[in-house]
C-alpha cells in the first residue's frame, strides 16, 4: 500500500452548529448514517453522540447513569482525565496517534457509573461531509464496577465523498463485573483512508463484546485493537465481518492479552475478499493460568482478491490453552448441493452459505441494525457470484 | 411417477451403472438392495442430479418430465426429496432456517414438525454441527416434511440409528409416504386414499428393519450396476440373509 500523505487532508476549518434534533439532518447524510447503523429517529438509544468533521453537532444522554460528553468537555470537567487518557495507546506510536495528540477535533467520552445497567444501546456517529477533509477524534469509554452498556458506533463519509482520512483513538475501561459491548460498522467509499488505534483494559470479572462490521469499500483502513484482560475471570469477545471489494485495503485484526488466571478471550474472523486484499490478524497472549483463548480467522475468497491470514498464539506459562483455526478458500460444492437439492438454485444456495459464513447473527444487534447489515450484505453479494 | 430408461452413469473414468431400467408407479415404495459399492447410492446421486455423475446413456422421466439434464434445484421443486446420509455442516445456517426454506410456501408449522420427530430443541443449532446417527436422520426427515416431495429416495435409513430412533424414523418415513390417512366421520378411508397426493419411495436398505415400519411393495438387488430379481422385498431380504449376494451373482452370469 501507498504511504498515506496526512498533507493532503484538511484538518482545520469545517466545526458545523449544533443540530438539536436529527431529523434535520440532511437527508442523503442520514441515508449513510443509517448504513453506520445510527437510528436518526433515535427510538431505543440511551443516548446519542454526532460529530461531523472537526467538531460535534449532537450530544445527549436520556438515561440516568449515562454520562455522554465530548471529549474536549470531559477533559475540562475531570482534568484532563488523568488514568485513562492516552493511558491505552500510545500517542508517540505512530504519525496518527501523534496528528491526533497535537490537534484533537472530538470524539465521545461515556462513562457509565457504578452498577447502572443501560437498557438500549448508545449510538455514537463520526461522520466526514467536506472533501479531502482529515478527522482527528479520541474516544473514551468508562464502564464502571457492575455497569453495563451496548456502544454502537457508526464511522461513515458522505456518499459523494471524493476523499477523507479518519484518524480515531478510542480507549476503553472495562471495571470489575461490568459489561461493554462495543459494535462498530464502518460505512467508508473508495476513497477513505482510515488509522484507528484501540487499546483497553478489564479488570476482574469484566466482560468485553467487540463487534465490527466493514462491508463497504473503503480505500486503505488499518486497524488493530487490543484488549488486555488484567482481572481474575475477565473475557474478551472479538466478532469481525469484513468484505473487501475490488479497490479495497483491508489490514484487521485483534489481539488479546490474558494477563490474569480464569481468563478467556476469543478472536473470531470471518472474511471475504471480492475484488479486494484483506490482511486478517489476530493475537491472543496467554500470561497467565488457567487461561484459554481461541481464534478463528475465516476467509473466502469470492470474485477475485487476496486474503492473507496472521493468526498468532504466544503461552509465556505453564497450563495456558490456546487454540487457533484459519482457513482460506471457496464455498464447498456440496454445500451448495446439498442446498440445491431441497429446492434453492445455485445463487440461493450460495448467498444462504454466504450470509451463514458472515453470521452476524452471534452479535446480538438491535434488529433495524440487523436489517440494514442484511441489506448492505445482499447489495455486495452483487461483486461476489 | 419414475421411469428410468437404460441409464448408463460415469463416475470419472468407471462406469459404475450400466444399463437400468426402473419403472416406480404412483404410491408405489420400492426397496433398492444391494452390496457395498453395486452403485446403489450412485443411482440416488444420479438421480437427484448431482455433479461428478455422469450420464453417458438413457433417460430419467420424472412426473411425466424428462428430467436427465435438468439441474438439482428443479428436480427438487418438480418434488424429488432426498434423504442424505453424510450431509455437510453449513455454519451460521440454523435447522429452523434451512427448514423454513423446503418449504417454499413459508406456511409450514416448524415447531410442530420438529416436536414431530424430537427435533424441536435442535432448531437453533447450526444445520448438522455435531449431529448424531440418529440426530442426522431425523433432521433430514424434518426437512423433507417441510418440502413436501412427491418422491422420496432415501439412502440407508437405518444406518447409524439405535432401535428408539428406528422406530421414530420408520414410522415418519411410513407418514412421508401414505400421509396420514385416518377414519374420519366425513369421508372414508378410501376416498381419503383417492383424493391424497401421490407419494413414491425408492429406498436402500442393508439391513431391512425399515421394512417393519412401511409396505413396501417391490423390491430389486443392484448388484455390480446391474438390476436383477425383483420380488418382494420380505423374501430377497430372507434370501439375502441366507445365502448373501452369491446367488445374484449366479443369475447374472
Amino acid at each position: 500500500m501507498d504511504k498515506i500523505d496526512l498533507g493532503a487532508f484538511r484538518f482545520n476549518g469545517s466545526v458545523l452548529s449544533e443540530i438539536p434534533d436529527l431529523r434535520q439532518l440532511d437527508p442523503s447524510d442520514r441515508a449513510d448514517m443509517l448504513m453506520a447503523g445510527v437510528d436518526v429517529e433515535e427510538r431505543e438509544r440511551s443516548g446519542t453522540y454526532l460529530q461531523v468533521d472537526h467538531g460535534e453537532v449532537h450530544c445527549q444522554s436520556h438515561q440516568p447513569g449515562l454520562e455522554l460528553l465530548d471529549i474536549k468537555q470531559a477533559l475540562a470537567k475531570y482534568d484532563g482525565l488523568p488514568g485513562h487518557f492516552w493511558t491505552q495507546v500510545d500517542a508517540d506510536k505512530d504519525e496518527f496517534t501523534r496528528a491526533t495528540a497535537q490537534n484533537l477535533h472530538g470524539g465521545y467520552f461515556i462513562r457509565v457509573a457504578k452498577g447502572a445497567k443501560i437498557p438500549e444501546p448508545v449510538q455514537s456517529c463520526l461522520f466526514l461531509k467536506g472533501d479531502m477533509i482529515g478527522q482527528n477524534v479520541h474516544n473514551v469509554v468508562i464502564v464502571e464496577d457492575d455497569a453495563e452498556v451496548h456502544v454502537i458506533t457508526g464511522c461513515s463519509v458522505a456518499h459523494d465523498s471524493k476523499g477523507a482520512a479518519h484518524l480515531g483513538i478510542s480507549e476503553f475501561f472495562v471495571g470489575k463485573n461490568a459489561k461493554l459491548t462495543f459494535t462498530m460498522v464502518h460505512n467508508w467509499a473508495d476513497s477513505t483512508v482510515v488509522r484507528p488505534r484501540t487499546g483497553g483494559v478489564v479488570e476482574a470479572g469484566g466482560a468485553f463484546v467487540n463487534n465490527y462490521v466493514l462491508l463497504k469499500p473503503v480505500k486503505d483502513l488499518q486497524s488493530y485493537p487490543a484488549i488486555r484482560l488484567n482481572g481474575q475471570g475477565a473475557v474478551a469477545r472479538f466478532n469481525s465481518v469484513i468484505v473487501a471489494p475490488k479497490g479495497s485495503y483491508v489490514d484487521s485484526g485483534s489481539r488479546i492479552e490474558l494477563n490474569a488466571p480464569d481468563t478467556r478471550g476469543e478472536i473470531i474472523a470471518r472474511t471475504i475478499a471480492s475484488g479486494g486484499t484483506i490482511v486478517s490478524r489476530g493475537f491472543i497472549g496467554g500470561n497467565a493460568a488457567p487461561a484459554k483463548g481461541h481464534l478463528e480467522c475465516k476467509g473466502l475468497i469470492l470474485g477475485g482478491g487476496v486474503i492473507h491470514a496472521v493468526p498468532e498464539l504466544l503461552g509465556t506459562t505453564d497450563g495456558v490453552e490456546l487454540s487457533h483455526e484459519a482457513a482460506v478458500g471457496k464455498i464447498a460444492q456440496e454445500e451448495i448441493e446439498y442446498l440445491m437439492a431441497r429446492g434453492l438454485d445455485e445463487t440461493e444456495a450460495t448467498s444462504t452459505i454466504v450470509r451463514g459464513f458472515l453470521n452476524v447473527d452471534i452479535m446480538g444487534l438491535p434488529k433495524e441494525l440487523k436489517d440494514v447489515i442484511d441489506a448492505t450484505i445482499a447489495e455486495s453479494e452483487k461483486e461476489m457470484f | 411417477m419414475l421411469r428410468i430408461e437404460d441409464l448408463h452413469v460415469m463416475i470419472g473414468e468407471k462406469e459404475v451403472l450400466s444399463g437400468i431400467n426402473l419403472h416406480i408407479a404412483e404410491n408405489e415404495t420400492f426397496i433398492l438392495f444391494g452390496p457395498n459399492g453395486s452403485g446403489k447410492t450412485t443411482l440416488l446421486m444420479t438421480l437427484m442430479g448431482f455433479g461428478n455423475y455422469t450420464i453417458t446413456k438413457g433417460r430419467i422421466l420424472f412426473r411425466g418430465q424428462d428430467i436427465t439434464h435438468a439441474p438439482v434445484y428443479e428436480r427438487a421443486r418438480l418434488g424429488l426429496g432426498m434423504s442424505f446420509q453424510r450431509p455437510p455442516t453449513i455454519h451460521g445456517l440454523t435447522t429452523r432456517q434451512l427448514v423454513t426454506l423446503c418449504d417454499r410456501g413459508g406456511a409450514t408449522d416448524v415447531e410442530g414438525l420438529a416436536r414431530s420427530v424430537h427435533m424441536d430443541t435442535f432448531l437453533e443449532r447450526d444445520i448438522n454441527a455435531g449431529f448424531s446417527g440418529g440426530e442426522i436422520k431425523r433432521s433430514e426427515l424434518l426437512q423433507l416434511m417441510a418440502q413436501k416431495p412427491y418422491m422420496l429416495l432415501f439412502d440407508e435409513p437405518e444406518s447409524g440409528v439405535d432401535l428408539e430412533n428406528m422406530k421414530l424414523i420408520g414410522t415418519t418415513v411410513r407418514g412421508l409416504l401414505t400421509g396420514s390417512i385416518a377414519p374420519k366421520p366425513e369421508t372414508s378411508m378410501k376416498e381419503q386414499r383417492v383424493k391424497k397426493r401421490p407419494v413414491s419411495g425408492l429406498i436402500i436398505t442393508h439391513t431391512g428393519y425399515i421394512l417393519e415400519y412401511l409396505n413396501a411393495d417391490r423390491g430389486q438387488v443392484l448388484y455390480n450396476g446391474h438390476l436383477c430379481c425383483e420380488a418382494n422385498p420380505r423374501d430377497i431380504l430372507d434370501h439375502i440373509t441366507k445365502y448373501g449376494y452369491q446367488e445374484c451373482v449366479r443369475c447374472l452370469q
